[in-house]
């Protein structure tokens, strides 16, 4: 019963959804105040229904329900009930419907905190979100419905997926739908404005917050899902250029470069236009990416199962709303006034070759992931490109951009002194240098890029510091600086911890593959690993060899770790689960290979020494707190009551 | 005119900057590019001797070897029609079983053997390499159409 009422509700959402959007589209094109007022209760109602659906799911996994094609294929009755609830979004169909809960709950938001703006611009952005609704509850509701059953129900379910049985994959797919769904919030406020012609710096006013939520959530998402692949998949590897994790870090990129052109367009009314290009492509890409995830053509340890059906509606999706929506641009953005001028020399100027390179890399990044798919489309061959590629390109192309991020902050609008600027950062410049060159002699040896990265992290941070000691010397305070620029520097500061841990990890982390048996020793970075043998031990779902490793250096013994190798129950799965000791600047890191003889007493181990690699996690939280403590400045929360009548006095302009 | 100039200035020097980076891009993208190969289009001298290539296909059953080093592994990757000898040091993906699809990244040594520096999984029971399972196809199709 409950699953038929969670797919009933699917489809009083889909209703919902369809009201949500034409009603009030047509309401804003004609001035019709009812029409338009019917967007906020059909979003709120969308949303009411969507969670029905959700919760009818979720209770589908808890009770073991194998009558559902969904539970039976992605659970087990011995799987702990957290991973049982976190089924819900473990698959294809699930995730899907994640998205849609998260999408009607950023579009309830949008309803919620939106009663200052304009009534049309409310009913439009409201309705294009109920388009974008529309697509995925009818793609959800013929390809993929989460409800299906399965008759004669089967014992017990296949499993789900070991790798998936992680902390990191409880929290990272629902904090990376916020991001990516987040965008759609975005896309919406820029086909509003083309719809009504009226882009001002109010509009920009309004949609950054929302924008930098989404784009902390983002960030927090990859950086999840960056660490569970550390810690699962028994590698030590946490980037790999994944064409899955491309598919979430191109949005990451075009968001990025969004929210410091909102900026300028907020400040000075400038690079509107472009703006609403930017809105547009982030999400184009995030529904790039749900694309790339879902429709098999990638191989990849990330990608779905998948049907060709599906495939070809989200491709007819995107073509759909990514056409549209640069149609639309094509036609409204020309009618757009831009703002103010600046000189070569300013933050304007500074926050444009952000966006310059961003975007730069954001091609380079986006050709490296599409380029096999179009050869392969072709039918010219199979190909695969590799980190090399993309670490070739994408480092050299954020030198600048990490330069930049140290001037921008500090030049003034509109026009600002070259020469002032290097007489207030020479310091700064020197000591980063400095830092550069020196630094790596302490540690491992002297690295080129080592070199690059220790002067660029050196350089934010002291560009930072500039930047509270300028305001505070001209009268300000520490609890009178806005949240705006806590929120800033916090952000940079966090990119310069993270881009310090990726240093140094990429150039000092040392690794190695050994053959051990019971009492073998092996020296790595100082450490001594002792390895002291395997012990069977079960777990609610899985048999696993137990290693036990023993971590000492200059004889001093420091801790034990327990790598296991694990075999699923249900599906005889094999899995590594690595022992990680993390310490602020150094990751201790044993896995257990294989067994190399019958009684499983000789083993292959590896061991790793990963230095400062939890700067880089560390690094990405502050970025997102920056990102929240942005969004939430007061003159985005106050403004707002005056902005309504200046907004309609701004429109004559 | 001045202005004019410094216009044209900050245009050029966008051009050659867009032009700098398209050229480092694309000579990273060609450099960087590795081409699969199947097992038969290996045994054809379709493959390069000079690069890394990826081979993909079957771990043929009973062809999977250890040294006594421990960490040296030998297997064959099959496509049904031809079969290739690959050597790998390291530990294999968790997955790796004879019977299953495998892909392998390396390059071929002058011996015939190829020599692997990473071993990709695939992630679950049920899931092939979609260059695997092309590989596969590709051979099948060869031999109806031999026995023709």
């Amino acid at each position: 019963m409950i699953p038929e009422l969670g797919h009933f509700a699917l489809i009083v959402a889909l209703l919902l959804a369809i009201t949500q959007a034409v009603l009030p589209l047509i309401g804003a094109q004609r001035g019709n105040l009812t029409l338009m007022s019917v967007a906020r209760p059909a979003a709120q109602g969308q949303f009411v229904f969507t969670v029905i659906a959700f919760i009818c799911l979720a209770y589908s996994f808890l009770v073991n329900d194998f009558t559902v094609e969904n539970v039976a294929s992605n659970s087990f009755s011995q799987l702990p009930e957290l991973y049982r609830f976190t089924a819900t979004w473990g698959s294809h169909e699930g995730s899907l419907l994640l998205w849609v809960v998260i999408l009607a709950f950023w579009t309830t938001a949008v309803s919620v905190f939106s009663r200052h703006l304009p009534d049309d611009m409310v009913a439009r952005v409201l309705g294009v979100m109920g388009l974008i609704s529309i697509g995925f509850l009818v793609f959800l509701l013929t390809t993929s419905n989460p409800f299906d059953r399965l008759l004669p129900a089967p014992m017990d379910g296949r499993d789900m997926n070991p790798l998936l049985q992680d902390w990191g994959m409880i929290i990272h797919p629902p904090m990376l739908y916020m991001g990516y769904v987040g965008f759609a919030v975005a896309f919406a406020f820029a086909i509003a404005a083309l719809l009504s012609g009226r882009l001002d710096a109010a509009w920009a006013r309004w949609s950054r917050p929302w924008t930098t939520v989404a784009w902390a959530f983002l960030t927090l998402g990859i950086a999840l899902g960056s660490w569970w692949a550390y810690r699962e998949l028994g590698w030590g590897g946490w980037w790999f250029w994944d064409p899955t994790e491309n598919a979430s870090f191109m949005p990451w990129i075009a968001g990025t470069a969004l929210i410091h052109s909102l900026a300028v367009t907020e400040k000075r009314g400038a690079f509107k236009a472009w703006t609403v290009l930017l809105a547009l492509t982030a999400f184009s890409l995030s529904l790039l990416g749900t694309f790339l995830v879902r429709s098999g053509v990638l191989s990849s340890v990330h990608a779905f199962a998948t049907d060709p059906a599906r495939g070809a509606f989200i491709l007819a999706f995107l073509v759909l709303v990514i056409g549209g929506s640069l149609v639309l641009y094509a036609w409204r953005a020309p009618k757009m006034l831009s703002g103010g001028g600046f000189t070569w020399f300013s933050r304007e100027a500074l926050l444009l070759g952000n966006n310059v390179v961003l975007l730069a890399a954001l091609g380079a990044v986006l050709l490296g992931t599409l380029y096999p798919l179009l050869i392969d489309a072709l039918g010219m061959g199979k190909i695969s490109v590799g980190p090399p590629y993309f670490n070739a390109v994408f480092v050299p192309l954020m030198a600048p951009a990490l330069f930049l991020m140290g001037i921008g902050p500090l030049a003034r609008w509109k026009e600002a002194s070259l020469p002032d600027m290097v007489s207030r950062l020479k310091w700064a410049l020197a000591i980063s240098v400095a830092t550069g060159l020196l630094l790596p002699l302490t540690l491992d040896g002297f690295k080129p890029w080592a070199v690059f990265g220790f002067a660029m992290s050196m350089w934010i941070f002291l560009t930072v510091l500039v930047g509270f000691r300028e305001r505070l010397k001209n009268g300000a305070r520490l609890s009178t600086l806005t949240r705006s620029f806590w929120g800033m520097q916090l952000a940079h500061l966090g990119m310069a911890v993270g881009v310090a841990g990726i240093t140094v990890v990429a150039n000092y982390e040392v690794e190695r593959d050994v053959r051990m048996d019971i009492g073998d020793h092996t020296e790595l970075a100082g450490y001594t690993f002792t390895f002291r043998g395997t012990t069977e031990h079960v777990g609610p779902n899985y048999r696993a060899a137990r290693g036990t490793v023993e971590v000492s250096k200059n004889g001093k013994k420091l801790y034990v770790l327990h790598p296991e190798k694990r075999i699923y129950n249900a599906s005889g799965m094999p899995m590594t689960e690595a022992s990680v000791r993390p310490v602020l600047f150094d990751d201790i890191y044993v896995a257990l290979g294989e067994p190399l003889d019958e009684e499983a007493k000789t083993w292959a181990v590896r061991v790793f020494h990963k230095p400062f690699i939890n700067w880089l996690w560390i690094g990405s939280l502050l970025m997102v707190v920056g990102g929240f403590l942005a969004a939430s400045d007061r003159r985005y929360r106050i403004a707002v009551k005056a902005a309504a009548p200046t907004a309609a006095a701004a429109q004559g302009a | 005119m001045k202005s004019r100039h410094k216009k044209l200035l900050v245009i050029l020097l966008g051009l050659s900057g867009l032009g700098i980076a398209t050229a480092l891009i694309l000579n990273a993208f060609q450099s960087n590019l590795v081409f699969f190969y199947s097992p038969t289009e290996v045994h054809e001298g379709k493959a390069p001797l000079d690069r890394a290539f990826r081979i993909g296909g079957l771990v043929e059953d009973g062809s999977v070897q250890r040294d006594p080093d421990g960490l040296t592994v030998r297997f064959v990757v099959t496509d049904t029609a031809k079969s290739t000898p690959v050597i790998y040091k390291g530990i294999l993906p968790d997955l790796f079983k004879e019977g299953k699809g495998v892909v392998a990244e390396g390059k071929m040594g002058a011996d015939g053997l190829f020599n692997s520096s990473q071993v990709l999984a695939k992630h679950d029971e049920n899931y092939m390499p979609p260059e695997a399972a092309h590989a596969l196809e590709q051979a099948a199709k060869a031999q109806k159409t031999l026995s023709q």
